[in-house]
């Protein structure tokens, strides 16, 4: 069991923790696999799923986690909430509370969201993703994922390209990969570099090419085509071509280089789409993973002390 | 009615005093400063003040803050606000004109004044909007105001975007003598940030406020200044370089004077690190190096003016996400220990303390105040140096809560607050 009552970002677990999560997870995939998906586990639980930024893999992975463990699970989703109302999200939090559930599971547009709720609540609270801090979940189903096909996580050559700036996903990463001993490398242009990202450990590049050369992982991030609006980039066409993941980019990894998107996945913008369905791919293992991660964090959270 | 203060350290840096004096006070009036017991007959029928080992200083001024009325009493008022500028040591505020409706009108400045006559504790003295509704466009009746009791002009809260709006409204003013004070701040350089732009906010995923929004700001409008000829001054100064522009500004020849807020000499943006929305304001906290240069511009007399930027705000306001909550933070009850703590650590004289919170405030502003001057009005600040305290928000004057300060060790704070000769704080009671 883990000692905390939440999983709010990576920065306070530990490489013991983090193992731990990932070992569980690696038990839990074969309930995946079985015909009758599900185990009595976390019968009786309660878990409130409360999307308040619209979200359809991560939501759908926890609710299929959850429900293979035999919980309970209710959605609350900012549109049918009374947050469209004016209700802050303190008072949301002691509401949902009131209802006595075991976990709640937030995804929410700003950072710090499930900090906020987590110290207002008994629940135990599950980050699935804050804004632009931490996406917790989605980094350890990655490690999972790399660990999986790589056999170790300490010394692994990791690079993430893309918008550093705005990923969760980027910088969850670069905590829990330091945590476990992974050599980290994040490229992308200098508008999508945030400043202070030695404080990661990770080494960082304005060019992708460098950030690749002898890769053992790497994670394309998806690029919100939206920004070139603010200036952030000059436009798809230059931006595949500079940032984008493509054949020719490959040969400059390790030969037996993995690649990851935590998805929605951009064909032909940040990755290719042959490189997408390649045999380098692992994308669709990432998906698997979730689950099993999901479902190794809500048992660590919630489902100890009580037996029937 | 007769006061006399005695035994008290006072320090008068417009005076150039600093020595033991027993400080006599007649129907609300200054009479004299004058040597320990000399004046005992005198005060054979006045009311006595033992201020053996305290500092007297000529009232505290704070130059800059907000008192939310008229339309946001739920926040602040005139008397609660008041309240609190006296029971922090301040005789007179100067209060920002981003109330509801907008203080870009004669009937908002004389409700003010109305109000805060009616409060009865610390002087208000009423800053207008720069442009009307603090839209950055137009001009307001400067004129009116200034009848009405306009001290100065700002758009404070709002940057005047348009260099060409800054460029009339300085140009326009050179028929009043009314000083103009800007809010620094390139909004397309600021536009979406809760915090200061660097590694603090890059590990909380906050959206940034570089440091360069309030300096190319600066810049602008000190050349503005240089080129009209009207004086400008520059509030909140919370970075490195916006010191330096300023430094040289002045070495220059150019009429520009700035201030900084306690905040900014105390605390670095780790202060917001768990979302703590009681360290988010605008400007925002920046980092070391920025709190270094702003102490030392304090020191070197570049910052003339220590003013809080008193921003309360209710809870609803402030207890929700980081990026939704509103900036700003309450100083007025802990600006004095702040300030006295750069003394402390020998960054700032005690005279020069007390005139970046006296004599230097009134000068920017033209005021009465700011000094014990024989016939000037009795506003006097009675301050206990040693006193350690506790921050408690719940004891505050002021409505606001939203203080980064509360539940830490204060040292020094004003034992007694008198304006116009009239007790309206007093510890000892």
């Amino acid at each position: 069991m883990l000692n905390r009552k939440d999983l709010l970002g990576l920065e306070s677990v530990s490489a013991e923790e983090i193992n731990l999560i990932l070992d569980t997870a690696e038990n839990f995939k074969e309930i995946s696999q079985r015909e009758i998906k599900k185990v009595p586990t976390l019968r009786g639980k309660t878990v409130i799923l409360f999307f308040h930024e619209a979200s359809t893999r991560t939501r759908t992975s926890f609710e299929v986690a959850a429900k293979r463990l035999s919980a309970d699970t209710f959605n609350l989703s900012a549109g049918t909430s009374s947050m469209v109302k004016g209700e802050t999200l303190i008072d949301t939090g002691k509401t949902i509370q009131a209802m006595n559930p075991d976990a709640i599971v937030i995804r929410h547009a700003s950072s710090g969201a499930a900090h906020l709720l987590a110290s207002h609540v008994k629940a135990s609270v599950l980050n699935a993703g804050d804004g632009w801090h931490a996406h917790p979940t989605q980094a350890l189903l990655d490690m999972l994922t790399m660990r999986e096909h790589k056999g170790r996580l300490a010394g692994l050559k990791v690079a993430i390209v893309g918008d550093i700036t705005h990923s969760r996903v980027a910088r969850s990463n670069m905590i829990g990969l330091r945590t476990m001993g992974a050599e980290v490398r994040v490229a992308g242009p200098p508008t999508m570099l945030p400043p202070g990202l030695e404080q990661y450990g990770a080494k960082v590049y304005q060019h992708m090419e460098p950030a690749v050369e002898g890769a053992d992982v790497i994670m394309m991030l998806r690029l919100q085509l939206e920004r070139q609006k603010s200036g952030l980039f000059s436009g798809v066409r230059e931006y595949s071509r500079l940032y984008g993941l493509n054949t020719q980019k490959i040969k400059l990894a390790a030969p037996d280089v993995i690649v990851m998107h935590p998805g929605p996945i951009n064909r032909g913008v940040e990755i290719a789409a042959d490189v997408a369905d390649g045999p380098y791919s692992v994308i669709l293992n990432q998906v698997n993973n979730g689950v099993a991660v999901r479902m190794a964090l809500l048992y660590l959270l919630i489902g100890g002390g009580q037996t029937e | 009615m007769k006061i006399i203060i005695r035994n008290g350290r006072v320090l008068d840096p417009a005076l150039n005093i600093d020595a033991q004096k027993d400080l006599l006070i007649e129907d609300g009036l200054i009479k004299d400063l004058v040597s320990p017991g000399s004046a005992d007959g005198w005060a054979a029928d006045a009311e006595a003040v033992d201020a053996g080992g305290l500092l007297v200083t000529p009232g505290l001024i704070d130059m800059h803050v907000h008192l939310r009325e008229p339309g946001q009493e739920y926040k602040e008022s005139i008397a609660t606000g008041t309240a609190a500028a006296a029971a922090g040591g301040f005789t007179a505020v100067a209060c920002m004109p981003n109330t509801v409706p907008v203080n870009d009108n004669r009937s908002v400045t004389e409700f003010i004044l109305q109000q805060a006559r009616a409060a009865g504790s610390a002087r208000v003295w009423p800053v207008v909007a720069m442009t009307k509704g603090l839209k950055g466009e137009e001009l307001c009746e400067y004129g009116d105001l200034i009848e009405a009791g306009a001290v100065a002009v700002s758009d404070d809260g709002k940057p005047v975007a348009n260099a060409g709006v800054m460029r009339r409204v300085l140009e326009y003013l050179r028929i009043f003598d009314l000083p103009a004070i800007s809010h620094s701040e390139e909004p397309s350089l600021s536009e979406g940030g809760a915090m200061n732009e660097g590694l603090t906010a890059t590990w909380m995923g906050v959206a940034g406020i570089p440091a360069a929004a309030e300096e190319t700001a600066i810049f602008r409008d000190i050349r503005l200044a240089e080129m009209t000829g009207h004086p400008l001054h520059i509030a909140h100064v919370s970075t490195a370089g916006s010191v330096d522009i300023i430094r040289r500004a002045k070495a220059a020849g150019i009429r520009v004077t700035a201030e900084t807020a306690p905040h900014y000499f105390t605390l670095t943006d780790k202060a917001c690190l768990g979302y703590r929305t009681e360290a988010k304001m605008n400007p925002p906290l920046r980092t070391p190096k920025d709190v270094e240069a702003v102490r030392a511009g304090l020191a070197d007399g570049t910052l003339d003016a220590v003013a809080t930027d008193h921003a309360p705000h209710a809870s609803v306001e402030k207890d929700v996400e980081f990026d939704h909550a509103a900036f700003g933070i309450v100083g007025l009850e802990t600006s004095l220990p702040l300030t006295l703590e750069l003394v402390r650590s020998g960054v700032l004289s005690l005279a020069g303390a007390v005139a970046a919170m006296t004599v230097n405030p009134a000068r920017i502003l033209k005021i009465p105040g700011g000094s014990l001057a024989k016939g000037s009005p009795a506003d006097v600040t009675i301050i206990d140096m040693e006193r350690e305290w506790v921050v408690d928000s719940s004891l505050f004057k002021t409505k606001g809560r939203n203080t980064p300060f509360n539940g830490l060790t204060m040292k020094g704070q004003a034992v007694m607050t008198l304006v116009q000769g009239i007790k309206v704080h007093d510890l000892r009671a």
